[in-house]
């Protein structure tokens, strides 16, 4: 397969979205889309992990011991991840606290593991940090287009900015408190892998099963 | 016969080849409403039943009537009876008022009268958004429109509070018809109760307008709580200083969803679905048996702080929507388990639910709907053992 810089980038934005074809990293896509801004800075801060990550871990490929290269990964990206913890809590504090726990568990996020594993061991670093951000992009993307929904329709405003006026307000609109809670995602998700499975068909996975027709006259 | 005629006029227009071979399932639905459907199974086994589909959707909205007619009885009494505190006001009132009807809450035609006023706009919603969402999804997807949603519309439409608002019908219906049903390939493949889901969804929505004090009679400024709630609070002891009884609360003249409170219409609609062997009576009997063990079992234990351990379970039975989903949900037989001992299983789980979440979780004072979707869940592995276990007492009998 050969991939140019730019497809590098490019692919994980629809082609091989990691979180509508791969279905990889749902947990934290659940639990940080109910606000945009939220959202924004997790992918933010998720992309930054997943390049630099791919980056250190293509740099070491070849001293990386085979036996033990798992645990060199983690302790690569948990390095980053604490350094992006840091930047937060100093420069964006409110918002790191909102994501309280989920900037440390980008850790275990299944998309950098996912391409440290499939895509970093393998290739050169620079491909390697393209990749990496490409992934990042493809999960931000989503996430905001889930904290976009998420909070128009759940709370009436966009980065906190009131665009429907609510009717506790003493406007017209009464929010959906369901999409509030995290299980809305699921429902959301499941409707955009739908919509982009119905526009490009060859994601759709082949069926586990196959009906039998029997022979009638 | 006129129509057939013109049936069989139109036909091969929509027939494959026709002009308007993508709309074959339309017709297919006109057609199959007026007269029995001509398609027969092609390949073998041939089982003859009279009781196709469309028989048994039929029978169990024959078997709705009487919790409908309860229900426009209830509301109607409900809000007339409010009415004589309250300033009377709005639409409904005004063609009321036209008719020459009046407001008297001991004028049972007067009440039904004011019911209908409330379930007609909330049944019509229903039926007419939830009906563009099975035309759509059918003439996409080539299959044909199914009776079962009649049924569906008609347990959403008395499933809900009779304050609803329309866009919220509306907006639960399609999502029980899109999320419950279509995308999983439609009636009969649907492994939740598709009225249930569009329920659930609007009860996490839009709580505010799904429970609470002041939804049940759809009359501004009036606050009636639901008998469940003030058991919650108090005991069911104190639903006597309320004004409700175990007699009123058992023929329906209490605050609830539309068609959810008399629980004997809901055993008059039992007897006719047991009768005509459309519900299985081991689900029943199931459900049964887990309500009242459970809740036997937890006046037994017994607590000082939490007052409905100790309400019997003839209560249960009585209050919120327990009767309603054991005649209409619980039988449900796509969503429900499909072995016989299964269920018994499946019932008993739903009975269980049921006490478990009204009694021990502070946050929900009703539990049918949750408990159901939670059993609907469980059905296939339900199944899964039953069969597997009859596996292996098979094999093991004939090694």
């Amino acid at each position: 397969m050969a991939q140019t810089k730019k497809t590098l980038l490019t692919q994980p934005l629809v082609d091989n979205n990691p979180i509508t074809l791969q279905v990889l990293g749902i947990c934290s896509a659940l639990a940080v889309t109910s606000s945009l801004q939220v959202a924004l800075v997790m992918a933010l801060a998720v992309t930054a992990v997943t390049g630099f990550a791919s980056m250190f871990i293509s740099v070491l490929r070849n001293q990386i011991p085979g036996s033990i290269r798992i645990i060199v990964q983690m302790v690569i990206i948990a390095s980053l991840v604490i350094i992006v913890d840091q930047v937060l809590k100093a420069y964006a504090y409110d918002v790191s606290k909102t994501l309280s726990v989920f900037v440390g568990l980008i850790i275990t996020n299944c998309i950098v593991m996912g391409r440290a594993e499939a895509f970093a061991m393998k290739n050169p670093p620079i491909d390697s940090f393209i990749d990496g951000v490409g992934n990042g992009l493809g999960y931000g993307a989503l996430l905001l287009v889930v904290g976009f929904i998420r909070e128009l329709f759940g709370a009436g405003s966009l980065f906190g900015i009131t665009i429907f006026e609510t009717v506790n307000n003493g406007g017209w609109y009464v929010p959906n408190g369901m999409l509030l809670l995290p299980p809305s995602a699921f429902f959301i998700i499941g409707l955009l892998i739908w919509a982009i499975r119905s526009w490009k068909p060859k994601q759709v996975e082949e069926r586990e099963y196959k009906i039998q027709t029997v022979e009638g006259h | 016969m006129g129509l057939r005629n013109f049936f069989e006029r139109i036909e091969p227009h929509f027939e494959k080849g026709g002009k308007y071979e993508r709309y074959f399932p339309i017709y297919e639905m006109v057609e199959s409403l007026v007269y029995t459907p001509k398609t027969v199974t092609t390949a073998a086994p041939h089982a003859r039943s009279y009781v196709d589909m469309k028989r048994i959707m039929t029978y169990v909205v024959l078997a709705t009537i009487p919790c409908i007619i309860m229900g426009l009885y209830n509301v109607g009494l409900q809000v007339n009876s409010a009415y004589e505190t309250i300033p009377v006001s709005g639409w409904r009132a005004a063609i009321i008022d036209f008719v020459g009807i009046g407001f008297n809450a001991a004028n049972p035609l007067a009440n039904i009268a004011h019911g209908l006023m409330y379930f007609i706009p909330i049944y019509l919603t229903t039926l007419v958004v939830g009906g563009i969402w099975e035309v759509l999804f059918a003439t996409v997807r080539r299959h044909e429109v199914n009776e079962g949603f009649l049924v569906s519309s008609m347990l959403f439409a008395l499933i809900l509070p009779p304050a609803t608002p329309l866009w919220q019908v509306a907006l639960g219906i399609s999502f029980g018809v899109v999320i419950g049903k279509e995308v999983f390939g439609g009636t009969g493949k649907n492994f939740l109760n598709p009225a249930l889901t569009g329920r659930a969804f609007l009860y996490f929505a839009y709580p505010a307008y799904m429970s609470g004090d002041t939804v049940w009679t759809p009359v501004d400024g009036f606050s009636g709580a639901t008998a469940l709630s003030v058991s919650a609070s108090e005991g069911y002891q104190a639903l006597a200083a309320n004004g409700v009884n175990w007699m009123n609360s058992f023929v329906g003249t209490i605050q609830g969803s539309i068609g959810e409170t008399s629980a004997l219409a809901c055993l008059i609609g039992l007897a006719f679905l047991l009768i005509t062997k459309i519900a299985n009576w081991r689900l029943v009997v199931g459900c049964m048996a887990g309500m009242v063990g459970f809740s036997l079992l937890l006046n037994m234990i017994g607590s000082e702080t939490n007052p409905m351990f100790a309400m019997p379970w003839y209560w249960h039975f009585v209050v919120g929507g327990f009767a309603f989903g054991l005649v209409f949900m619980v039988t449900e037989p796509v969503s429900a388990s499909h072995t016989n001992v299964g269920r018994y299983i499946y019932g008993a789980l739903i009975g269980f639910m049921v006490v478990m979440i009204r009694v021990i979780n502070p946050a929900f004072p009703e539990g049918m709907m949750l408990a159901i979707l939670f059993g609907n869940v469980f059905a296939p592995l339900i199944d899964y053992f039953v069969v597997q276990a009859n596996i292996k007492r098979r094999a093991r009998r004939n090694a």
